[in-house]
């Protein structure tokens, strides 16, 4: 139950206190500015080759340039975009996917429960990055392949826990009141469960885009991304054979990997202590 | 009364900075003697289980601690004792039992195991010879076949049987002070009779004074030999129990004691010849463990057996039973929340249980439910107004509309209008009831069904619910079904009652009739366990038959 947090100003209030929170947050602005401002800083195509191989970083380009003398720090920064463009199109599918799958799974009950959960463990037998290098495989490597292979490594965690979340709010005596008024199902479901279930959704899918991010690296590192987009996992891959002599090829992109997804994860854990709050008071 | 075995003196209990006052327990003074019971009563919130725990040690200190006074104990002041001594004296001189023994037994570990720890703690003896006085404990708490009960785990044994494993581990020991927080609130009515009877014959042998903490007048009728009041973390009465249930002298004890409703019923009504607006048919309800593709199908619970009821305009129908007795069920099944499997329900000569749910949509409309739990029953996140509005606006009606009638219903069930902007959380648990009652009252409804509406409630709100939902009733001329496993409630408020048991009606007739001249061996022991059956109290609330309009 909630019980303060229906307003925002309760819920800021709360987000405040976890530090690490707020500074994930600054990192993540930070990075969608870099996103967003990139083709201002870095116009032109990140794949030109614009000074001589192996330069290294912090001179006349920042983060040096890689073996056949393209600017690291414009790969990074067009990366940006890419990255962040797959991590949340491909969670906001997969929260799709779940939400519906789970929702309907947990409130009817029965054999369409029975039917959709042994679907998705079908789904969670694959191992997850496997099964999204053979969907790019088979649907040749583009953008939209690459956030279809995600979505649908993705969703199976989001309708397992849409479920529980559902089976828990419907038996719940507001729900049985709503079916005591003779609302419809959809409404029920939209109206009044589904916000009830909103929190925890949020947290998981805030995760998931981490997740969603270090997929789409690992599918472009391995050289199944989108050839005509720069992206971080790209440029590591690109940078692995020279990793002894040019340590700053590889190293930047990963570093950019890495303060992402810890940013998404320190946020995701401040959004879950502040939209529940009963969680941490009561420990 | 024997001279003072354990003795608080202005007790002070401080609650951290921001909670709702500064003190839970505020000069409390108090003495319990030997080979007495003291029943310690309040609504929740006075603090009553503070004062407990305080006794035990077990505040959950530093966030509530004691702030000043003496508990004193044999010559001892535990307040400043150190833990380990504290240990010592905890379940070996002074024990305590609490309300819900599920979760105060640990579940994975068998009765016995359980039982001789508390031994094995506090003495030298053998495992062997721990066990068989734990053996001879389970008996003396009348727990049938002890053997076996040391081997079972708490999941299963009864609620009953559980209190009574937690009361044997409580006086093993043989404590010289027995404190019982809520003891028999999470039981049923004829199992509270038992444990009730039990305290007092273990408490009469072994000469145990027993401070007994309840909110039931009706409990403290039954066992105290002296009683204490709270009110808000205070002491506001003190007395022999005979005194302050016949002649309270504080407003706050008369008040509580005058909401309590006598056992009496309310005067019977004319209901001849009055159309009926609901009958059930041999109701049937059936719940089954389903088979699956690796399981066997599981065993069958007939929730409803071939339960058949008239219901008058007017009338107030109770529907009286113990947990599990197909109560809430039957309910359930009239209101289509479930579906029943067999039987008719009747709502003006329509069968509601074979309409599909589209059919079913306008009945809807015309039997409304009102709910147990205050705090369950309101979705958290939308507004009051949004929660009365809702039903009208499914149903078609315009939402300004639905917002203006939904305003009225709120000055109807007595709260200001201004609660409708608001969010549930922001009431109490008997405002909370009161909007509960406004959702169900914005349809319009022919039959309201009521389950269980005020047994989440204190007693003197309780009162004040009782009296909106009769007055209500009479002023709009409503059909009610009136759930409660509460006789006294049942008393006030119905017109006819009907007694459940494992699923069947095993009585039903005139209010009147069935409280004078009980038919069923079932109704007679379930009369026969009310807690303090034969206390009037003279300032008694009268029945609800003539409602006085409530703001």
């Amino acid at each position: 139950m909630s019980s303060t947090e229906s307003s925002v100003g309760g819920f800021w209030r709360r987000f405040r206190r976890n530090r690490p929170a707020v500074f994930a947050l600054g990192m993540l602005v930070a990075i969608v500015l870099v996103a967003l401002l990139a083709p201002l800083a870095y116009p032109g195509d990140p794949f030109a080759i614009v000074a001589r191989p192996f330069l290294p970083p912090f001179h006349d380009h920042l983060f040096g340039t890689d073996q056949l003398g393209r600017d690291v720090a414009a790969g990074i920064a067009r990366g940006a975009m890419t990255s962040l463009l797959i991590g949340i199109v491909a969670t906001v599918c997969a929260m799709l996917i779940g939400v519906v799958t789970g929702g309907a799974a947990g409130y009817f009950g029965g054999r369409t429960d029975v039917l959709l959960m042994r679907m998705t463990e079908a789904f969670q037998t694959i191992p997850a990055f496997i099964f999204a290098i053979v969907l790019v495989a088979i649907l040749s490597p583009s953008l939209e392949s690459t956030i279809i292979a995600i979505a649908t490594v993705s969703w199976p965690p989001m309708t397992r826990l849409v479920r529980g979340e559902f089976l828990a709010t419907k038996n719940r005596e507001f729900v049985q009141a709503c079916r005591s008024i003779g609302m419809s199902d959809a409404r029920v479901i939209l109206r009044h469960i589904l916000p009830n279930c909103a929190s925890p959704i949020i947290v998981t899918g805030s995760l998931m885009v981490a997740t969603a991010i270090l997929i789409e690296s690992g599918l472009s590192f391995l050289g199944l991304g989108d050839a005509n987009l720069m992206s971080w996992g790209y440029l590591i891959g690109a940078g692995r054979t020279v990793l002894r002599t040019a340590w700053w090829v590889c190293a930047f992109p990963g570093l950019a990997i890495l303060l992402t997804v810890l940013s998404i994860n320190l946020f995701g854990e401040g959004l879950n202590d502040a939209l529940n709050p009963r969680l941490r008071e009561a420990g | 009364m024997g001279e003072a075995l354990l003795e608080i003196r202005s007790l002070r209990v401080d609650l951290p900075p921001g909670a709702d006052r500064a003190h839970a327990v505020d000069d409390v003074s108090l003495t319990l003697g030997q080979d007495e019971i003291l029943c310690v009563v309040g609504e929740s919130g006075s603090g009553k289980s503070v004062m407990a725990r305080a006794v035990m040690g077990l505040l959950p200190v530093p966030r509530v601690r004691v702030g000043a006074g003496e508990i004193r104990f044999a010559g001892e002041e535990l307040t400043r004792l150190p833990e380990s001594r504290m240990r010592d004296i905890r379940g070996k001189d002074i024990a305590m039992i609490f309300q819900e023994p599920m979760t105060a037994l640990n579940p994975v570990m068998t009765i016995g195991r359980q039982v001789t720890e508390v031994l094995a703690v506090h003495t030298r003896l053998t495992g062997a010879e721990a066990r068989r006085q734990a053996a001879e404990f389970m008996a003396a708490v009348k727990l049938p076949d002890p053997e076996a009960m040391l081997d079972a785990y708490p999941h299963q044994l009864s609620g009953g049987q559980r209190q009574r494993a937690m009361i044997a581990m409580a006086l093993i020991l043989g404590p010289r002070v027995l404190i019982a927080d809520e003891p028999t609130t999470a039981l049923d009515v004829t199992t509270q009779a038992q444990i009730l009877a039990l305290i007092r014959d273990l408490q009469r042998e072994k000469r145990t004074g027993v401070m007994f903490i309840t909110h039931d007048f009706g409990v403290v009728a039954e066992i105290a030999d002296r009683v204490a009041v709270m009110q808000h973390g205070r002491l506001v009465e003190a007395g022999p129990a005979q005194r302050v249930l016949s002649a309270p002298s504080h407003p706050y004890t008369q008040s509580l004691i005058a909401a309590v409703p006598n056992l009496v019923p309310r005067k019977a009504r004319p209901l001849q010849g009055v159309p009926v607006t609901l009958a059930l048919r041999d109701v049937e309800k059936t719940y089954r463990a389903r088979a699956g593709l690796l399981r066997r199908a599981g065993r069958t619970v007939h929730a409803v057996r071939s339960a058949s009821l008239t219901l008058r305009r007017d009338e107030t129908l109770g529907i009286v039973g113990e947990s599990g007795s197909g109560k809430s069920t039957l309910a359930r099944c009239v209101a289509r929340i479930i579906d029943a499997d067999g039987g008719q329900v009747l709502l003006d000569g329509v069968d509601l249980r074979t309409l599909s749910r589209r059919a079913m949509r306008p009945y809807h409309r015309r039997v409304q439910m009102v709910f147990q739990d205050p705090y369950g029953s309101l979705n958290p996140r939308q507004k009051v107004g949004d929660i009365i509005a809702e039903g009208p606006i499914v149903h078609g009606v315009a939402r300004g509309e639905a917002l203006r009638r939904a305003a009225e219903l709120i000055e109807l069930v007595g709260l200001d209008g201004k609660a409708l902007a608001r969010y549930p959380h922001e009431f109490s648990g008997g405002q909370r009831q009161r909007i509960g009652i406004a959702r169900a009252l914005a349809l319009q409804p022919d039959v309201l069904i009521a389950d269980e509406p005020v047994s989440a409630l204190d007693v003197s709100v309780q009162a004040q619910v009782l009296r909106l939902l009769a007055d209500i009733r009479d002023r709009l001329h409503l059909s009610m079904l009136f759930i409660t496993h509460d006789l006294r409630v049942a008393a006030q408020v119905c017109d006819t009652i009907a007694v459940m048991r494992h699923g069947e009606i095993v009585e039903s007739g005139p209010a009147a009739e069935v409280f004078a001249a009980p038919k069923h061996a079932y109704t007679r022991e379930l009369f026969a366990a009310v807690p303090g059956r034969n206390w009037r109290h003279p300032t008694a609330a009268a029945p609800l038959a003539n409602p006085q309009p409530t703001g």
